[in-house]
């Protein structure tokens, strides 16, 4: 077991989600090309892709899991370790700094209790990060929660988006 | 339209007609308002003719370069004997650029109808659509779609009854923002990093798979179905200033204008007009300082020169920028093109791949030293520094992510130098420039945090 990891891993895919797999294989000539979908698929069942998660993502496709660690690791969205309840992503680059996202950024800090960015809240409830260009600037603060784009956040509704979460 | 504004009477709204309308997201909704007739046509109709009408056009690239459509069309061999690919870029990543999200959100028909002309046109079965993995919404709507079509016999072995197969395919992206580089999508989508490839050979020879592949933008392939159904003539008579620049646009603008979105007209428009009338012009109280036209990459534009563009592929040159991806960045003066370039310098630091040591190293240092600056630690070496770094980080590397990241340090420091020295000579405080008093938590830009 990986530093992070605290209960016993156990294989995903199985079942429905083998036939998820499965069935991504059929797109493309190569098992290689389906090793993004099948990075997500573990994601999206553990919340993060942890050192068996490469391995049993390797044996899926036939690749080395030093290889899969490999690619992995070149993405930012994959999380190599546990990450909080709500993984908040705010946008600062300069279309949107422009618009005031650094104060936004610092509210979702201050009333999640993160504090700093990329630090995890002490109740395991949310990760804070700034993230680089979402592609949604003219909606500026966007914010990623989750897998859910929130537009148009400023310092003022983030306790509203908070509690909204709940 | 100019969603999420209505339609300006000065836009020409033909692809972002629906923009806002969720019925135009269904198969049937699609189809009532005229959906799938140009895939019927062209199906039936030979590639080569398709690729004619695309050339008579005009049209040319939506996702940045501009390049033909039509000619790069051409450079695929149909019936080589060989498996051809189509992809489709919705990596959408330039900061400022955000149309082809709602093109996917609101129209995801017509991106999987113009994948469909498109992989058919160059002889391809298969047209896979790589979509930024933090686009949940646009790969969903497009996910329904492709399943929509699927069902209803438009894709698969038997595309509208034509005997021809067409399968098209969403793929996620996982967040790099490199994987917008053709190469780059290509290599991810083969399941490894996001490194761009050396070049040649090209797409057109070796390219997914190492088959041959045409990669286009999603505006690009959007427009295609219009083009069929309405005369390449039609088309090609929508052009306002050069007629090397034919068609609609999408601009999406953001930043500090009245009214931020993505507005469509026909290429030529007066950017004057477009920034004051349709967008609103500046907030209340504030004014216009600067402009970066075409996603982060291209040169910024001091209001003169901005107000003297005409929006086309020439115009944006002319006034000594480019069009690039039609985002449009609008500053007004109570920002620090400093601090706004220190921020995109970041960007692309945070985005190189690492491959080139010109790119890997100099993204890093000019942020370094405009983050200095920025803090009011800088010096006037620095700025020369920094403009000997960004001539080492032109046209020296596998792709031009690396002289991206020199153009807004360049621009800026031709146009805005005073803004600089200000800084270095303490005339203005650090705090100001930073845009307020730095909190506890420290903020995003002076602490340079991340995970
Ligand atoms: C660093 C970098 C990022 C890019 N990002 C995108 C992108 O997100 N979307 C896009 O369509 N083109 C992007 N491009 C341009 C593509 O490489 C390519 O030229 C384009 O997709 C071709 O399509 P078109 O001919 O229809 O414009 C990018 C280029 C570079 C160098
Ligand atoms: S220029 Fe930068 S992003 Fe492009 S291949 Fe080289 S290191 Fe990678
Ligand atoms: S810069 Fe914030 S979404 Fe594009």
């Amino acid at each position: 077991m990986s530093a992070h990891e605290t209960v016993p891993y156990t294989p995903v895919f199985v079942g429905k989600r083998k036939l998820d797999l499965d069935a991504i294989l059929l797109r493309y000539p190569t098992k290689q090309a389906a090793l993004l979908p099948a990075l997500w698929i573990v994601q999206e069942a553990r919340g993060w892709v942890s050192e068996a998660g490469v391995t049993e993502v390797a044996a899926a496709l036939e690749l080395s899991a030093a290889y899969v660690k490999g690619v992995l690791t070149f993405y930012t969205m994959y999380h190599q370790h546990p990450v909080g309840k709500y993984f908040i992503q705010v946008c600062t680059t300069s279309p949107c700094l422009c618009a005031g996202a650094d104060k936004v950024a610092e509210a979702f800090l201050r009333h999640t209790g993160c504090n700093e960015l990329g630090v995890t809240s002490p109740d395991g409830k949310y990760t804070v990060i700034e993230v680089e260009c979402l592609g949604a600037c003219g909606f500026a603060t966007p914010v990623q929660i989750n897998a859910d784009t929130v537009e148009n956040v400023t310092a003022d509704t983030v306790p509203q988006i908070l509690a909204g979460l709940k | 339209m100019g969603y999420p504004h209505k339609t300006h009477p000065r836009e020409t709204a033909i692809l972002s007609k629906h923009f806002g309308d969720s019925e135009a997201r269904s198969l049937d909704g699609w189809k009532q308002r005229g959906g799938y007739r140009a895939l019927e046509q062209a199906l039936s109709t030979p590639p080569a003719e398709i690729v004619d009408a695309v050339k008579a056009s005009g049209l040319r690239g939506r996702g940045g370069a501009g390049f033909p459509t039509g000619m790069k069309w051409s450079f695929m061999k149909p019936g080589d004997g060989k498996p051809h690919y189509l992809c489709c870029n919705a990596d959408e990543s330039e900061p400022g650029t955000f149309k082809d999200r709602e093109i996917m959100r609101w129209t995801p028909h017509a991106l999987v109808e113009g994948c469909a002309i498109g992989a058919h046109a160059i002889g391809a079965e298969t047209a896979y659509v790589y979509i930024r993995g933090e686009f949940q919404e646009p790969i969903d709507q497009m996910e329904s779609a492709v399943s929509e079509a699927y069902a209803a016999g438009i894709l698969g072995a038997n595309a509208m009854g034509s005997g021809k197969r067409v399968d098209v395919h969403v793929h996620k992206g996982a967040g790099a923002y490199i994987c917008g580089e053709e190469t780059a999508l290509m290599e991810s989508l083969e399941g490894k990093r996001g490194n761009p490839r050396i070049k040649p050979p090209f797409p057109a020879v070796s390219g997914l798979f190492a088959k041959p592949t045409t990669i286009n933008n999603v505006e690009t392939l959007v427009a295609v179905p219009h083009i069929l159904t309405n005369g390449a003539e039609w088309y090609k008579a929508m052009s306002l200033s050069n007629p090397k620049s034919t068609g609609t646009k999408l601009f999406s603008v953001c930043g500090n204008v009245s009214r931020p979105g993505t507005y469509e007209v026909v290429l030529g428009f007066p950017f004057k007009d477009f920034l004051y009338d349709l967008c609103g012009g500046p907030q209340a109280g504030r004014k216009f300082k600067a402009v970066i036209p075409g996603g982060a990459s291209v040169p910024i534009q001091t209001m003169e020169e901005a107000e003297a563009t005409l929006m086309d592929y020439e115009g944006f040159v002319a006034q000594g920028t480019m069009l690039g991806s039609g985002g449009i960045i609008v500053f007004d003066d109570h920002q620090s093109m400093p601090r706004m370039i220190a921020r995109l310098a970041r960007f692309f630091a945070h985005e190189s791949c690492g491959q080139c040591t010109q790119c890997r190293e100099g993204t890093a240092w000019t942020t370094k030293i405009l983050e200095r600056i920025v803090a009011g630690q800088g010096t006037f070496e620095d700025l020369d520094t920094l403009l000997e770094i960004a001539d080492n980080m032109t046209g020296k590397t596998i792709c031009v992510l690396s002289d991206s990241c020199a153009v807004p340090v360049v621009s800026g420091l031709q146009k805005f130098r005073h803004e600089f020295e200000a800084l270095i000579t303490g005339r203005r405080s650090s705090t100001v420039a930073m845009g307020g008093k730095p909190s506890a938590g420290g903020s995003a830009l002076t602490t340079g945090a991340g995970v």
